[in-house]
């Protein structure tokens, strides 16, 4: 199957409207053949990843020094975290903090929202259900899909960076409503509880299958936001699913029981203990930092304890005092970055992180080589305050 | 025996070389160093295996969307592989950072009988018609 181009977007794959532009045209149409598009469609709103030096090294800095040049978003980016907080001081080398700098004004030039998050649905008005928007960030896509009822790929840094930079994507996958109708079901054998149950249903179910969609059955019909969040980034860590649904399946079905649930525990809890709490990946958001307070309740951290958030809830969080709680539990609030891949996070500085988000876990293990203790949040409240 | 496998071709070009195959995806942010190209997933079973100069077989690329950059990165450090083949189907990650990377990308043709594909065979990637050539050696 080939890809139609109309008139105009023929044009501009052949570079009459600049280089950058052409580029982005030679992805979209990599993807579509990929994926059998037939068409392009337009987008509303995208999300970008590859903010963080840590992610993109200077591959990618050249690489969006060079492209910002020539080039403009046509639809509102909101962009993930970068690698620390700028309000903050940190031990970061000059060379981090200058090729960060870059990157960020790379994206600045181009026209981004300076959000600095992986969660931009709960800090924007997105588009309506039904639209189609070019979501990066894993987490942030199944969450668009599956809350928002927006159609949108797991769309990579590239693929999204082409879309904001041509407002258009391939018709393809979950973007066809029949695609969004899950073919393999997961049969949950094991007392769902916490959060971190969540993240390992997901990091296991994204290994077992290469559809686009998935069901848990009722299963996840009525769970709150930081279960759905730790599912949906677990999900997209382990695996190519870009939605998971409540809808039953007739058909294909796995089994996540108790060996599952250990299985992906042996791979990713490889320590008993550290000495730094690291919550985040996806950073929190408001009814996180309320429900830490709360389980908190006046007591302090008896470790280091680092807790990602964007700036606009961090800014939320101190006019209603939950900030200033967490702070004089000894919690440090970080914006613009996140828990993976930080380089906040380094094996030099840690001999242990301790977190609750499997995310975390996977990135923390295989690309910053700490160890991690993974457990639940009521179990870290539990363990590390007094 | 050599033979040749019809692919569907998602990057165009060219390239030749041995082969490195393997049925597990591939998280290319987490799981390969962008300086080196070496696999270092211990999970992983190509673990210790460098994707330099190869061709590397595998089913779809998993996990992060920052991935995509990685394939780049891989390339500008010349340590990427020449060419890739998706065995399963081809992800969003592996196709459009191989088309910033000009690196020739095939998916296979699932209406074909498809022998095992195995590891340090001579590949010879052709993504102008098509073709995925593997000689035994």
């Amino acid at each position: 199957m080939f890809v139609r181009l109309s008139r105009e977007e023929e044009d501009a794959l052949d570079e009459k409207h600049g280089k950058a532009t052409s580029l982005a045209y030679k992805i979209l149409l990599a993807i579509g053949k990929a994926t059998d598009a037939e068409k392009l469609i337009p987008v509303d709103w995208v999300h970008l990843s590859g903010v963080n030096y840590n992610t993109i090294g200077d591959a990618g800095v050249k690489f969006l020094r060079e492209y910002s040049k020539g080039t403009r978003f046509r639809v509102p980016t909101t962009i993930n975290p970068m690698g620390y907080d700028v309000q903050k001081q940190n031990n970061l080398s000059n060379n981090f903090k200058r090729s960060q700098i870059e990157i960020v004004k790379a994206y600045e030039k181009m026209g981004s929202i300076p959000s600095f998050s992986c969660i931009p649905y709960e800090l924007f008005q997105l588009p309506d259900r039904g639209h189609n928007v070019s979501f990066a960030e894993s987490n942030a896509a199944v969450i668009a899909n599956l809350v928002f009822g927006l159609h949108t790929n797991k769309e990579s840094s590239l693929s999204a960076l082409a879309s904001a930079v041509t407002g258009k994507t391939p018709y393809s996958d979950l973007r066809i409503e029949s695609i969004r109708d899950p073919k393999i079901k997961v049969k949950i054998e094991t007392k769902l509880d916490t959060e971190l149950d969540y993240g390992l249903l997901g990091y296991f179910s994204g290994k077992s299958t290469k559809e686009s969609c998935i069901s848990f059955g009722k299963h996840t019909s009525n769970i709150d936001m930081y279960k759905t969040k730790s599912l949906a980034a677990a999900l997209g860590t382990s695996g190519g699913c870009g939605m998971f649904s409540n809808k039953e399946v007739n058909g294909e079905s796995i089994s996540f029981g108790k060996e599952e649930e250990k299985s992906v525990m042996d791979e990713l809890n490889t320590t008993e203990s550290g000495d730094v709490i690291a919550l985040g990946s996806p950073q929190l958001g408001t009814f996180e930092l309320e429900l830490l307070s709360d389980m908190i309740n006046g007591k302090k951290f008896s470790k280091k304890c680092m807790i990602f958030c964007p700036r606009s809830i961090y800014e939320k969080a101190c006019s209603s005092g939950i900030a200033q709680k967490l702070e004089n539990a000894g919690g440090s609030l970080i914006c613009d970055a996140c828990t993976c891949l930080s380089p906040l996070l380094t094996n030099e500085e840690y001999d242990g992180v301790i977190t609750n988000s499997v995310k975390a876990a996977h990135y923390l293990n295989k690309s910053n080589g700490v160890s991690v203790c993974l457990t639940d949040l009521k179990s870290i409240i539990r363990n590390y305050t007094r | 025996m050599n033979y040749c496998l019809r692919c569907k071709v998602i990057v165009g070009g060219k390239a030749s070389g041995k082969v490195l195959a393997t049925k597990q995806p591939i998280n290319f942010l987490s799981s390969v160093d962008p300086l080196t190209g070496m696999i270092t997933d211990e999970n992983h079973e190509l673990c210790g295996n460098s994707v330099k100069k190869h061709v590397l077989v595998f089913p779809y690329a998993v996990g992060s969307s920052v991935g995509a950059y990685s394939i780049f990165a891989l390339r500008s450090n010349h340590v990427s592989p020449l060419g890739i083949i998706c065995t399963l189907k081809t992800d969003i990650t592996t196709a459009s950072g191989c088309a910033i990377a000009n690196i020739p990308l095939l998916e296979l043709c699932t209406d074909q009988v498809i022998p095992e594909i195995e590891n340090f065979n001579e590949a010879l990637v052709d993504g102008i018609s098509g073709i995925l050539q593997i000689k035994k050696v």
